[in-house]
């Protein structure tokens, strides 16, 4: 297979997994950590929120560094999309397909169903509280937890830590409440 | 030079996540339903790799671009607040198929309804922040 064909196809999971431990090295190599969550603390801080609450009251100009970081990956999904990509459907196991059409979610073929990721769907009430309130569990549990995939599940599990053990479990039991008991009724 | 560094990370980032779908709301849904490998292989080979790699870090004591032996930061040892923390934010991972990093890669990627799911998810940090000395940590 030639370069090219490679780097447009789905990349495979080992390609991917070993690249995300390159991005911890590299970030760690700046002296710096991988914990993208972080960026909305820094957010909130940046905004003001620090002088009516402490725990926004920090020093958030030395986080600039991590939101370059996010700057970047935005256009990385863009350069990505536009020019590393086909146009061919995901490749969605079946089994999935069938559960989330009896759940009422259509498989579209794209990165995110239409469905959901729609203004349609934004402008309706629904909608418009499911995609906030689902921000809002992701910002609220990650400051809560002490961080997110790449702060735990990634960073915190390569240095063996027992709090991101615990706090990866919890993403997992969460996530499957929310899978098996709640999107049913939610759609 | 200082500031590209980082954007540069960041592209490499945001590409490497959309060319591996982990920014995919099916494929998080795919993985909480255990019928594909693909995320586990990812986050798998991830943790894998870093823990080989931060073995060798300690081992040599390597240091950084500034000369500063690199240290990765200890996690609070609260057990209450990593689960409970966890639990809240898995239960929105499921619902958005999004952690931090995808959210702001799927606007590059197109997905503008993203941005609402971000203004949630600061807003959710900024009630945490006023709230936190309520809840056990």
């Amino acid at each position: 297979m030639a370069i090219s064909e490679f780097l447009l196809a789905p990349w495979p999971w080992y390609f991917s997994g070993f690249l995300i431990a390159c991005i911890m090295f590299i970030l760690l190599f700046f002296g710096r950590t991988f914990g993208f969550s972080s960026n909305f603390r820094t957010i909130c801080a940046a905004c003001g929120a620090g002088k009516k609450t402490t725990f926004f009251d920090f020093e958030w100009k030395e986080q600039r560094w991590n939101l370059l970081f996010l700057v970047g990956s935005v256009i990385g999904g863009f350069v990505a999309t536009h020019f590393l990509s086909t146009d061919a459907a995901l490749k969605l196991s079946a089994s999935t397909i069938a559960q989330l059409k009896e759940v009422g979610i259509a498989f579209d073929g794209g990165l995110n169903p239409a469905q959901i990721f729609s203004f349609d769907f934004m402008f309706s009430v629904k909608g418009f509280l499911i995609l906030l309130l689902g921000g809002f569990l992701v910002g609220f549990g990650s400051r809560y937890a002490g961080g997110c995939t790449s702060g735990h599940a990634i960073t915190g599990l390569s240095s063996l830590q027992i709090p991101s053990l615990i706090a990866v479990i919890g993403f997992f039991i969460g996530g499957l409440v929310m899978t098996y008991f709640i999107l049913p009724i939610l759609f | 030079m200082k500031a590209l560094k980082f954007i540069l990370t960041g592209i490499f980032f945001g590409i490497v996540m959309t060319k591996s779908e982990a920014i995919s709301w099916y494929r998080i849904q795919e993985m909480f339903r255990f019928q594909s490998f693909h995320m586990f292989g990812i986050i798998g080979t991830a943790v894998a790799i870093g823990i080989i790699g931060v073995y060798l870090i300690k081992k040599y004591k390597l240091k950084d671009i500034e000369g500063q032996f690199i240290v990765i930061p200890t996690k609070d040892k609260g057990w209450k607040r990593a689960l409970l923390g966890g639990i809240i934010f898995g239960l929105g991972w499921a619902l958005t198929g999004a952690c931090p990093g995808p959210m702001f890669i799927n606007v590059g990627a197109g997905y503008l309804v993203m941005l609402l799911v971000i203004f949630g998810a600061v807003l959710g940090t900024y009630i945490y922040g006023i709230v936190k000395d309520k809840l056990p940590h």
